[in-house]
């Protein structure tokens, strides 16, 4: 039994220490733009983001005053000033007098430079370049730096993007073509499912074999011919066109589930209601609706979730102007335009992303009941 | 302005629904001297009143197209002069478009199978564990999130300094400290195919692991019960006893994942829009659409895309029929 026992307790861990290894996995993709999104802009391009709790070093140089500005002081040509009038932060670490050796000193040392003439910098920033002759040249004499920067956290990425690359404005517009496009295709699909589920008419068997068919049918074929079509009755680049769209798409799914849900009632409840002279109007807005909630809501958070993250049927049915880009779109775009500039694109990837990921943690379990429904058998 | 059309386009909608159905009643009503007739004539007509709009919306937009394409096909760019074969020819020869096939080939074997397989594992470990749910939710989260926005997560893992720079991006900076010299993946042929692969399959993790999961519970214990006293390992039971069981269940993630992988474009869009031979048949299909506009060539790879999820389709509807017999 001892034995047994052991490795139970060992297989235990091993199953722990995996699930966390496979959980690590998976976020740390989100977390690394989730930190990015935070950090100032110059910090993102000079070290990873795993680093963004330490403090990193920075390489880079100034120029001292001018030479004009120099005094005479006791036979020696002196330029000064402070380094930190130039640059805003951090420490200095380091400093060098040549390119070739940019962090030779410590901050208190005294560098000789060329032409008998010196250099010292202190931690303060203080500087000070003493020459037996006078400074000429027209600029300041390079001074070589590494600075160490304390991690630097901001709000500015995304008052940024939201204000000035015009996110804020895309997200309503999301707003705008999700609503109705998740809300449209509910209505018409359970109506449709009710009809399928619980009344009698010729061809009955044929439409569901035809939705069933119409599931898997590719987006990418309607998209020329329906293109063609929204331009000719003049719906080309306008919501309505969007919401008609994603409304056909949806219906297959939305009609699939509805039905097997809504043919799954108590046969009773609906017969005895029947029987008391109900129509099947009243039925369906009495009995049905209510009692198909979790079949609806969990239609709803699909279709909510494939509108709100859908680029291809936004990019071909909406134009991309200022009233009609989504935010999808305008990621694509800030891909392209702003493809280096890691803080815009992180930040604005999380706003888009930060709605689609609040309505699935807190309707999961509708989620999850959909998906059952539609792919185990029986539902 | 924008809040004016969702609540008339919303309201329209459910105006109809209404309307029409107190019209009906309107006209038949179900007493009077011609009660029994006029029951009999609304029960005929209102299932079609309930079936119109799904009806039209369908055929407008999935049963026109597809007959649309197979015409358009025939036709030349603009879509007015009859071509005959000439785009299937032009196909067939076409460079990229061989590129496109076997990157595509590629996805359907790669992404379904990973998914799936990675699902089973997670659906096997976070069951056993004390804080699963937790587990799952984190591992279902890129379900969530937009294609272009897991291609903007990945790009970041995936970024590319160059020589004398800090390496921003993970992968990079893991590679450094094995000692290997940073690369700069995205164009690396053939294996950037594979790292846009990795996007969806972090996607479709989750969504494999949910319904496999559900399976996994609805074994019979008896069975598993039985090959404990038979003295099975965990590991015998796991994929001697348990998977044997849902094969039923693996068979539909897998082909759901592969409709998906079909039409997946956004993520090759995003990160390397086709470049350095990473095309597929969906992000092809759209650069002929909107960047040469032609309607012909676009329309033939898009039935291309019909085609090789056709098996799929009438697997569906024979499942569906001995379902419902």
């Amino acid at each position: 039994m001892d034995h047994i026992a052991g490795t139970k307790a060992r297989l235990v861990w091993a199953v722990n220490l995996s699930a966390a290894a496979l959980v690590l996995l998976w976020i740390i993709p989100t977390l690394g733009l989730l930190v990015s999104s935070f950090r100032d802009r110059d910090q993102i391009v000079t070290s990873g983001w795993w680093r963004a709790a330490f403090q990193s070093e920075q390489s880079s140089f100034v120029r001292s005053a001018l030479p004009e500005t120099q005094r005479e002081e006791g036979g020696l040509f002196v330029l000064s000033g402070n380094l930190f009038d130039t640059i805003d932060t951090g420490e200095i670490k380091a400093f060098g007098v040549t390119s070739r050796d940019p962090s030779g000193f410590i901050p208190g040392d005294t560098a000789p430079m060329s032409k008998g003439r010196e250099m010292t910098v202190l931690t303060n920033g203080e500087y000070r370049i003493t020459s037996p002759e006078p400074h000429s040249g027209r600029r300041g004499v390079r001074i070589f730096i590494t600075t160490v920067e304390p991690p630097r956290f901001t709000l500015e990425n995304y008052s940024n993007v939201i204000f000035a690359e015009g996110l804020g404005r895309s997200f309503l517009n999301t707003f705008s073509v999700t609503i109705p496009s998740t809300v449209i295709p509910i209505l018409v699909a359970a109506f449709a499912a009710y009809a399928l589920a619980w009344m009698q008419f010729p061809g009955r068997a044929l439409l569901i074999a035809l939705i069933v068919g119409l599931l898997v049918v590719p987006l990418q074929l309607a998209l020329i011919p329906l293109l063609r079509f929204h331009n000719t009755i003049g719906i080309g680049k306008e919501y309505l066109g969007i919401w008609f769209a994603h409304t056909g798409f949806g219906l297959p799914l939305a009609i699939y589930l509805l039905r097997n849900y809504i043919a799954g009632l108590p046969r009773e409840v609906i017969e005895s209601a029947r029987v008391d002279g109900a129509t099947d109007f009243q039925i369906f807005r009495r009995i049905v609706l209510p009692l198909s909630f979790p079949a609806l809501a969990s239609f709803a958070i699909f279709q909510f979730l494939w509108v709100w993250n859908d680029l291809l049927v936004a990019t071909i049915f909406l134009g991309n102007n200022e009233q009609q880009l989504v935010m999808t779109g305008r990621l694509r775009e800030l891909l392209g335009s702003r493809g280096g500039d890691w803080e815009i694109l992180a930040s604005s990837a999380f706003v888009s992303i930060v709605v689609p990921v609040i309505v699935f943690f807190a309707m999961q379990k509708f989620l999850v009941r959909g998906l059952l429904a539609g792919s185990v058998k029986g539902g | 302005m924008a809040l004016a059309t969702i609540i008339v386009g919303v309201f329209g909608c459910v105006a109809y629904y209404y309307l029409s159905n107190l019209a009906l009643d309107a006209v038949y009503p179900p007493r009077g001297p011609d009660a029994g007739r006029n029951i009999n004539k609304a029960l005929a007509i209102r299932p079609w009143l309930f079936l119109g709009p799904a009806i039209i919306l369908l055929s407008l937009y999935l049963v026109y197209p597809v007959f649309n394409s197979v015409w358009l096909s025939f036709h030349d760019a603009s879509g007015d002069r009859f071509i005959g074969f000439d785009n299937y020819v032009w196909m067939i020869g076409d460079e990229k478009f061989r590129e496109s096939m076997r990157n595509n080939i590629l996805w359907l074997i790669v992404v379904p199978a990973l998914s799936t397989l990675f699902g089973l594992i997670a659906a096997a470990i976070t069951d056993r564990i004390s804080w699963g749910n937790f587990a799952k939710s984190m591992i279902f989260m890129p379900m969530a999130i937009s294609f272009i926005g897991a291609a903007v997560i990945w790009k970041f893992i995936y970024d590319y300094r160059g020589e004398g720079s800090q390496e921003i991006g993970l992968l990079n900076a893991l590679i450094e400290t094995l000692g290997a010299e940073p690369k700069a993946w995205l164009t690396l042929q053939p294996w950037n195919n594979f790292l846009l692969m990795a996007v969806l399959i972090w996607i479709q993790t989750g969504f494999a692991m949910v319904i496999l999961s559900a399976a996994l519970r609805g074994i019979p214990e008896e069975t598993i019960e039985a090959g404990i006293l038979d003295g099975a390992s965990p590991l015998q039971l796991f994929w001697r006893i348990k998977v044997p069981q849902i094969w039923g269940t693996i068979a539909v993630v897998w082909t759901t994942i592969t409709i998906l992988v079909l039409k997946v474009f956004d993520i090759v869009l995003a990160m390397t829009n086709g470049q350095w031979g990473s095309q597929v048949l969906a992000n092809l299909m759209f650069d002929w659409m909107f960047r040469a506009n032609d309607a012909g060539r676009a329309s033939t790879i898009a039935l291309v895309i019909m085609l090789m999820v056709t098996p799929i389709m009438i697997w569906n509807i024979r499942n569906a029929r001995k379902e419902s017999l």
